[in-house]
Formats: structure tokens, C-alpha cells, sequence
């Protein structure tokens, strides 16, 4: 079985090299087709075998040796409850992403489909890794197909959009580095026969207990790499031009696999590693995560091309994903991780369906459509059901996740303010707002414009890329229980022992040693190394 | 059998410094360029095939402690050789298509390896200055090479008078060390090590010599004008090989010759990497030339690679040496395309705005510089980046974290520039038809080599940093004490 995950995740690549071999634009279509979709046939297999009650612990493993002496960085992948749906979604997408853009993308073939093939392997090759060199050498190298997909097929604006999301995402991301190499020293030191380790598995047990001071600096440089990837406000500025001039594929891929790599990574790392800063910084990270998500839905609101409308209110959602993240309990935790298939699945299948009217009649202002229901009623169904799961419609996939995120975040312990999750729930009739009212002007009405009277509905590969995403809408909206059982046991698992390590962090911590603004902040006190210790 | 032991120990420069006379003899009796060139190749190539089996072999002092061998003078030998090498193989076709070609720049080339070499494995001062000379009296002429050019005139004079101004430098502080100490051998001066003035300035001196060769801000003043005026595969060979060679023996100097605790020389050596790493990359930020871009860029990847040497540890000494190696692939790699646009649009064909649709019309050759630019970005999984990742990890551990944090951002900010030509490559629409022909075999080949080593060694790059760190941890340190 580890076999068939690292087959998986190398296939698109194999993919590469056929097309570079054929030569042949049909060929090309057809191969990357071919491996796509092979590649996510052989992931159900993983998701088929995965054993949910285990879902904690790493499974397919495949454990390289270190790879220089002396450090612990090894070529480490598996899956586990956190990264199988996310896994799953990214092999799902890539089928759908390369018919999607059959028709549309007429020029360059063979880079073009390479392109996106390198994604898919980088994209998971980030789910899968759990040594953190591994997951940041992955991490960067889906940066140069997106560059290079916006930079090449993208709209009018695209040498600005993507060079600035090249530059933006980096300069996080290096920042991280810094972090990443100063954590994988401070985690050696700890273990025996070993300088360095970036082994996620140790890095979040219990045995690795890192201090509170560096704990902050540390969190302070993951968490900037992460958000601006996600993006939270007032890290989001490239998004909308990313998203805007991007080919339909790369928004799509954009935001349903790599914004969810930024809050991946906070999941993953930052709460199980940095526990302690992890919950101090909390309610500032929720704050932010209201602020984005008003904001996004406000700006959305005002947006005349509908595709920046979409980009907008992935702003919105992914904060509802961050504030599920920062309230640290099971029911937020788990709502976010499903938010971000949810996301993945709604705002691709939006992302979609302006593709294919940006085909037919390439314009993206609303002001251009207005009454098209009428000549295309298949697509307005497609349109309605996927605006509706973005909203939130109860019996839709988006209900589920942020009624969780919502839920938990009302109970929360870290984020004492239920203003936080009252303005959050503003944000959920903000989106109705802006989406039905997008909808009504783009579907509904008299037919404004004679152009769009000879309109075609959707073809029959069309109808094929949207239907797997809405039965998808349906069956996480009616069971979600089906989904939230792969993560449901190591959220649990990574929620407790993160809250023991907090404890025995802050406990082990001596007041006398740390400058004084550490111990105010983490609320050190000499009572607390006196209690009975957790563990 | 004293002779045999020293001449074995020195035998790639002695190969390359025979072949450089007979190249010299052959051009003084008969136009025969493919002969010499042929030569050149081969000397470099069994040079390159010895040192590479002497990275694996003992290590030790010839020539009455003049050289040392093995360990770090090998790996220091290899990357020289590797890059002469591969700048020599692109050459040909390149003069030849700039009509360029003289014979004599396959001697000079093979002299200024000889000095290089000896360079790489210096033990003493006297060898330090004369291996330093003869690679420098060479770069000197090689930079004249377009002569017809008012660039390449000044590239000439330029280097010329401030290289000689730098070996004054040099020669001052290699003075003053001699005065301090009474030797010039560099255990001898190791030994003898004080924090008196004496000592101190002459240190201080040669550093300064030391950073006029690698380009290092302040003392980088002549590095873009040179590299631009120079025939660009020669650009290359002097950005890669001569670097690694003055690398190699600073490192010697910094690790052995001038102990942290005389002064503080590992403050200096950072505050020289952060205004390196800063200046070179903000300045190559706003270059439309390629050649000129490539110069700032070399100048701040001599930044990161101070940044190791900064660290002072053995772990920072490895991952230079680990940079030097990647540096010079992926550096070669990117002048030998930049000289394939050139050769075939003349030599004004270097401003970045004419590779405007170029990616699309030599797809391999396109791919090929982007490669070579995100490696030198330093994006994984390619060689660049893990040269970066070694430096900046050594430096973190060594507890500079400042350093380390100044050093990722300016990398920030090269990925800009690096971006660029691509941008023109591959996001904008060609000017006009610009008619290419195919590179031919060797220049194609070569540079697909380069490519596949900046993949292979971006992924495994282990074994290498291991056999790199057992210099210092092993029987080189050894070899030190006595």
C-alpha cells in the first residue's frame, strides 16, 4: 500500500514525460486525462483501505533513510486523518481540472498540461509529507507551475498577478525557513544520535517540549508563511489579481487545493508544535479570521466581474475555516477540516461554471449576462445548487462545515468573545447577500443582451466535470458523518495531546528565566510548576 | 622518490600547465584552433577525472609544505576543473560564432587553471600570491578578448587596475602576517596566531585582498563592467571557477590561518555578507542586461556564501564548499544559454527585453535557463536551494539568526529578478521573427548535463555533504593538529 501512495503522488510526473515524448497536442490532452484519472482511482483504493479507527497514526508509510549524517530528514510520506480528505480532494480535482479545460486552452498545449500535471505531484506531495523539509520542498515547488500557469494563459493583467503571488507567497514561506531549520536544531538537541530532526511524528509528541520564548518567535514565522498562503486578512492581496487573470484550471486549483495548504499547515504544525503560542495567539487569529471574513464578503458584495466576486468570497470562507482552526476544540476543529473540502468543492465548482460561461461569451461582467436562465437551464441548475452550497443552505455541504466552525467556536475556551462568532454568523448572510444577489442579476431578468439569446448549454463533458462536485454538495450536506470519520479520531488525539503538552510546557516553564513579557503573556506563575503534573 | 610523491600530488594542475604550453606551442606554429581546443578539453577532462579520485584519497602536505592534498584541495581542484571544463566546452562555439575565436584562449584558460589550482591548494603565502597572480595575469587578458569593442577595452583596464590595486592589498598583509609571525607557511602563522596589531592588520589586509576576487561589496565595484565587456562563456568561467578558487583558499585562511579568538574577524566577515547579500540583490533588481543582472546576482551569491563562512564552524565551511560546487553548475549553465541567445543575434543581444516569446521557440533551451534561475533562486527541489539551505542552516546554528533572516530576504527580493527573463520568455509576445539555429552537439549536450546535475544534485545532494563534512570531522582535521 505505501507503494501505491508514492505511485500516486510520481504519476502525474510519468505523465510529464509521455508528453513531452508524444509530441501531439491530442495525445497530450489524452495522457494527462489518462493520468489524472488513473491517479485518483488508485487513491480510493488508499481511501478504501484506510483503517478510520487508527486514523491517528500515520498510514502507507514509506520511511526513507536520513538523507545526510548525523541530521533526521528523510524522505517521510503517509496519510493520516488530517491529510486523507485533502489528499482525496486534490486526486479528485485533477481529472476535473484537465477536462475542464478541453476546449478552452488552445495554445502551448504541452506545458500547459505539464504544468498542471507538476501541480497535481506538488500539491500531494504537501498532503502526504510529514517530515517538514519534505513538506516544504513540496510546499515551494507548487509555486513555479502556478507562476507559470497564470504568468502564460492567463488574462490581460497576469504578468503583475502572478509575479506578485510568486514574490508574496515566497518571502513567507522563506521566512518559515528560517524557522524550520532553528526548530530542526532545537528538536535534535532533544534526541539521541541526532542534530537536527524534522520528523513531524517527534516534533508533535509529547517528548519534544520546546520553550516558550522560542515558541513564540517560531509560531510568529510559520504562522505568517501559512496565512499568506490561506490568506488571511490583511495578508490577502494577492489573491484577487492571482485569481482574477488566472486560466480557469489554475483558479480552480488555486483555491480548492493550495489555499488549503496555509491552513493545512497551521493545523498541522503549529497547533501540535507550538501549542502554547498556538492558543495565546488565538483570539488575535480569530480576530483577524472576523475581520476577513466581513471583509471579503463586504468587498464581494461590490464586485462587477464575477469571477473576482468568487475569489472575494474565498476570503470570507477561508476565515471561517482559520476561526474553526483558533477556537481548539474538537467540534471546530473538525468543522474547519471539512469547511476546507467544502470550500475546495463549492468554490472550485463556482470557479467551473464562470469558466464555461467565460468560453461562451468571454466577458465576466455581470452587466453582460442578466435573464441567460431562460437559454440555459441546465447550467442555471448547475449554478444554483453550487451558489447555494457557498451560502450555506442547510441539506448543502456548506451548512455542515460552518454550523461546526460556528458551534465550536461558541463554546470555544480560548476565544472568550462570542462577539467574535456573532459577527462571524453576519458573515454567513453576507454571503447570501452578495451570491443570490450575483445570481439574480446574471440568471434572472429579461434577456438584456441579443448575444446571449444563441447561447449554448452545456455539453455533455461539461455536465460531466460539475456532477461528481454536486453529488458531493449532497452527500456531505445529508451525511456528513461519512467525512468526518477519517478525521474524528486524531482530532481528538492531536487536540488532547497538544492541550497536555501546553500544560507541561507552561508548568516546566520557571518564571525566573524568562524575560518578563513571556510569563505575561503565556500567564507563567510560580503556583503552576507546583501543581500535580499531568503527565 | 620525494619528486614522484609531490609531483603526484599536484597532478592535475601539472597536466593542465603542460597542456597550457603545448596549446601556446601549437598556436605559435600552426592555425589548428580545433587541436588546441581539443587539448584544453582533454587536459581538463583527465585533470578533472584525478582530482575527483583524490577527494576520496589521502590527505597531505608535497612540496615541503607549499600544497596540501586531498580533502578540501580536491573538492577545491574538482569544482575549479568542472568549471573550466564545462566553460571551455561552450566556448568554442560560442567565439567561434561571435568570431572570436584566438587560440590563445585555450592557453590562457589552461594557465589560469594552473593558478587556480594552486590556488585551491595553497598551504602557504608565497603559494596563495603566485597561484592568485597567475590566474589573475590570465583573467586580465581573457577579459581584452573582444578588444575591438569599447566594453571590452574597458572590461581589460578596469580589471586590470583594480585587480592590481587589490594584490597590493594582498601582498601588504601577507607583509605585515610575516612580520607578525616570522613565516609565511599558513600552520606556521596558525600556530603563531596573537591579537596583536601587527597580526591583526595583516589578516585584515588579506581579507581585503580576498574580497576584491570574490566580489564582495564593498570591493565589487569592477565585477559588472567586467562581466559585461567580457565574451559572456568567458564571464561565466571567471564568475565560477576563479570564484571557487579564492573561495577555497579563504576558507583555508579563515579556518585555519586567523583564529576567531585574535579578533573578531567572524563579525567582520558578517557585516561584509549582509551588505553583499543587500546590495548586490537590490542592485541586480533594476538590470535590463542579462550579463550585468548575472554579475549583481554573482556578487550576492558571494553574500550567501560568506554567510557560511560567517558562521565559522565546520558545518559552515562544508556548506560553502557544497555552494561553490552548486554555484558553478547552475551559474555555467545559465551564461552558456545566455551566450546561445547571443551568439545567434550578435553580441548586443544581452538586454533582457529581446528574450521577449524566446521560451517558446527553443522550448529545451527555454526550459533550461528557467531550471538554472530557479535554482539560482534557490527554489527546491533543485541544487540552489539546498546550497542556500546548507548556509543559512550553519549560520542558525552557529546562533546567527539575524544574519540568516537578512540572508532569506534578500533572496526574497532576487527571485524578482530572477523572474524576469522568464517573464519576457514566456509571458510576452516576440518583437520580431528572430531566426535561431540549432546549438550545436557539444554546446547541447553540455548544457543538458548541467541541467540534469541541478536536479540530481538538488535531490541527492547527501552523499556529497557527507564526504564534505568528514573533512572537517575526520582525518582532515587530523591532519591539522600535527
Amino acid at each position: 500500500m505505501q507503494l501505491l501512495l508514492n505511485i500516486c503522488i510520481y504519476l502525474p510526473l510519468a505523465g510529464i514525460a509521455a508528453i513531452l515524448v508524444s509530441r501531439n497536442d491530442k495525445a497530450t490532452k489524452w495522457i494527462s486525462l489518462l493520468t489524472t484519472g488513473v491517479t485518483f482511482l488508485l487513491s480510493l483504493l488508499l481511501i478504501f483501505n484506510f483503517d478510520i479507527a487508527n486514523s491517528g497514526t500515520a498510514q502507507f508509510l514509506t520511511e526513507g533513510s536520513p538523507v545526510l549524517a548525523g541530521m533526521d530528514i528523510k524522505y517521510l510520506i503517509g496519510l493520516d486523518g488530517l491529510s486523507l480528505l485533502l489528499f482525496m480532494l486534490t486526486t479528485l480535482m485533477g481529472p476535473l481540472v484537465i477536462l475542464s479545460s478541453w476546449d478552452s486552452v488552445n495554445k502551448h498545449l504541452a506545458g500547459y498540461y505539464s504544468m498542471l500535471l507538476l501541480l497535481q505531484t506538488a500539491s500531494m506531495g504537501v498532503f502526504a509529507s510529514l517530515d517538514l523539509i519534505v513538506f516544504y520542498v513540496f510546499f515551494e515547488l507548487s509555486l513555479i507551475p502556478m507562476y507559470f500557469l497564470i504568468g502564460i494563459w492567463g488574462g490581460k493583467g497576469r504578468i503583475h498577478a502572478t509575479v506578485k503571488f510568486f514574490v508574496y507567497t515566497l518571502v513567507g514561506s522563506l521566512i518559515m525557513l528560517v524557522g524550520l531549520i532553528y526548530l530542526g536544531y532545537d528538536a535534535g538537541s532533544s534526541l539521541q544520535g541526532y542534530v537536527f530532526s524534522t520528523d513531524w511524528r517527534f516534533l508533535s509528541s509529547g517528548a519534544y517540549q520546546i520553550g516558550l520564548v522560542e515558541q513564540t518567535y517560531l509560531f510568529a514565522a510559520f504562522a505568517l508563511a501559512f496565512c499568506i498562503k490561506v490568506p488571511l486578512f490583511p495578508f490577502h492581496t494577492w489573491l484577487p489579481y492571482a485569481h482574477t487573470e488566472a486560466p480557469t484550471a489554475g483558479s480552480v486549483v488555486l483555491a480548492a487545493i493550495m489555499l488549503k495548504m496555509g491552513t493545512y499547515g497551521l493545523l498541522r504544525v503549529c497547533l501540535p508544535i507550538f501549542p502554547n503560542a498556538f492558543v495565546e495567539f488565538a483570539p488575535y487569529m480569530a480576530a483577524l479570521a472576523v475581520i476577513g471574513i466581513i471583509y471579503g464578503a463586504l468587498v464581494a458584495m461590490v464586485q462587477k466581474d464575477v469571477k473576482k466576486l468568487v475569489a472575494y468570497s474565498s476570503v470570507s470562507h477561508l476565515g471561517f475555516v482559520v476561526l474553526g482552526l483558533f477556537a481548539v476544540n474538537v467540534i471546530s476543529v473538525q468543522g474547519a477540516l471539512l469547511q476546507m473540502i467544502n470550500h475546495g468543492i463549492s468554490t472550485g465548482a463556482l470557479f467551473l461554471i464562470v469558466g464555461m460561461i467565460y468560453d461562451r461569451r468571454h466577458t465576466r461582467m455581470i452587466e453582460d449576462f442578466g435573464g441567460i436562465a431562460k437559454v440555459l437551464p441546465v447550467f442555471a441548475v448547475m449554478f444554483m445548487v453550487a451558489t447555494l452550497a457557498s451560502i450555506g443552505l442547510p441539506g448543502l455541504n456548506g451548512f455542515i462545515g460552518e454550523f461546526l466552525i460556528l458551534n465550536g467556536a461558541f463554546h470555544s475556551e480560548v476565544i472568550p468573545q462570542n462577539a467574535f462568532v456573532v459577527f462571524a454568523a453576519l458573515g454567513v448572510i453576507l454571503a447570501a447577500v452578495y451570491m443570490l444577489w450575483m445570481y439574480q442579476r446574471v440568471m434572472f431578468g429579461p434577456l438584456k443582451h441579443k448575444v446571449n439569446e444563441k447561447l449554448q448549454d452545456l455539453n455533455a463533458r461539461e455536465i460531466g466535470i460539475l456532477v461528481p462536485l454536486v453529488i458531493l454538495m449532497f452527500w456531505i450536506g445529508i451525511r456528513p458523518v461519512d467525512f468526518t470519520q477519517y478525521s474524528e479520531a486524531q482530532v481528538n488525539n492531536l487536540l488532547q495531546a497538544s492541550e497536555e503538552k501546553r500544560m507541561a510546557i507552561k508548568q516546566s516553564a520557571t518564571i525566573g528565566e524568562l524575560p518578563e513579557w513571556t510569563s505575561a503573556f503565556y500567564d507563567v506563575t510560580d503556583e503552576l510548576a507546583l501543581q500535580p503534573k499531568n503527565r | 622518490m620525494d619528486y614522484l610523491h609531490d609531483l603526484n600530488a599536484f597532478l592535475p594542475g601539472i597536466i593542465v600547465a603542460v597542456a597550457g604550453l603545448i596549446a601556446l606551442l601549437i598556436d605559435a606554429y600552426k592555425d589548428d584552433h580545433d587541436g588546441i581546443y581539443g587539448l584544453a578539453v582533454a587536459a581538463l577532462g583527465a585533470g578533472l577525472i584525478l582530482a575527483v579520485m583524490d577527494m576520496f584519497g589521502p590527505v597531505g602536505e608535497a612540496f615541503s609544505g607549499m600544497i596540501t592534498y586531498g580533502g578540501v584541495s580536491a573538492f577545491g581542484s574538482t569544482v575549479v576543473l568542472f568549471g573550466s571544463l564545462f566553460c571551455v566546452l561552450i566556448s568554442r562555439e560560442y567565439l567561434k560564432a561571435v568570431e572570436h575565436d584566438f587560440g590563445e584562449v585555450y592557453a590562457m584558460i589552461l594557465f589560469a587553471t594552473t593558478g587556480m589550482l594552486a590556488l585551491a591548494s595553497a598551504n602557504n603565502l608565497v603559494m596563495i600570491f603566485v597561484g592568485l597572480e597567475t590566474m589573475s595575469i590570465c583573467l586580465y587578458v581573457l577579459a581584452g578578448l573582444i578588444k575591438d569593442r569599447k566594453t571590452g577595452a574597458e572590461a581589460a583596464l578596469k580589471y586590470f587596475l583594480l585587480g592590481a590595486f587589490s594584490t597590493g592589498f594582498l601582498l601588504y598583509g601577507m607583509a605585515l602576517l610575516y612580520g607578525a609571525t616570522g613565516s609565511l607557511s599558513i600552520p606556521e602563522i596558525a600556530r603563531q596566531a596573537s591579537s596583536d596589531l601587527l597580526f591583526v592588520g595583516g589578516g585584515g589586509l588579506l581579507l581585503v585582498g580576498f574580497f576584491f576576487k570574490i566580489s564582495a561589496v564593498p570591493f565589487h565595484m569592477w565585477t559588472p563592467d567586467v562581466y559585461e565587456g567580457t565574451p559572456t562563456t568567458i564571464t561565466a568561467y571567471m564568475a565560477t571557477a576563479s570564484k571557487s578558487a579564492a573561495f577555497v583558499a579563504l576558507i583555508v585562511i579563515v579556518s585555519k590561518m586567523i583564529p576567531a579568538e585574535t579578533a573578531d574577524w567572524s563579525n567582520v566577515i558578517e557585516v561584509i555578507a549582509i551588505i553583499t547579500m543587500i546590495l548586490g540583490n537590490i542592485i541586480a533588481l533594476v538590470q535590463d542586461n542579462m550579463k550585468r543582472m548575472l554579475a549583481y546576482s554573482s556578487i550576492a551569491h558571494a553574500g550567501y556564501l560568506l554567510v557560511g563562512l560567517a558562521a565559522g564552524t565546520p558545518e559552515g565551511y562544508s556548506a560553502v564548499l557544497f555552494y561553490l560546487l552548486a554555484y558553478s553548475i547552475m551559474n555555467i549553465g545559465a551564461f552558456g544559454i545566455v551566450a546561445y541567445y547571443e551568439r545567434q543575434q550578435g553580441l548586443d543581444f544581452t538586454d533582457v527585453n529581446n528574450y521577449a516569446g524566446l521560451g517558446f521557440k527553443r522550448p529545451i533551451m527555454g526550459v533550461m535557463l528557467s531550471l538554472f534561475l530557479f535554482s539560482l533562486a534557490g527554489i527546491p527541489p533543485l541544487v540552489g536551494f539546498f546550497g542556500k539551505y546548507l548556509v543559512f542552516a550553519a549560520a542558525i546554528n552557529a546562533g546567527m539568526i539575524g544574519l540568516a533572516v537578512v540572508g532569506v530576504l534578500a533572496s526574497a527580493a532576487s527571485v524578482y529578478y530572477y523572474l524576469r527573463p522568464m517573464v519576457y520568455m514566456y509571458f510576452r509576445e516576440p518583437h520580431k521573427d528572430v531566426p535561431f539555429v540549432q546549438a550545436g552537439m557539444v554546446y547541447k549536450t553540455t548544457l543538458i548535463v548541467l541541467a540534469v546535475m541541478t536536479i540530481y544534485f538538488g535531490v541527492a545532494f547527501g552523499g556529497l555533504h557527507d564526504l564534505l563534512s568528514s573533512y572537517y570531522t575526520g582525518n582532515w582535521v587530523a591532519f591539522l593538529g600535527n
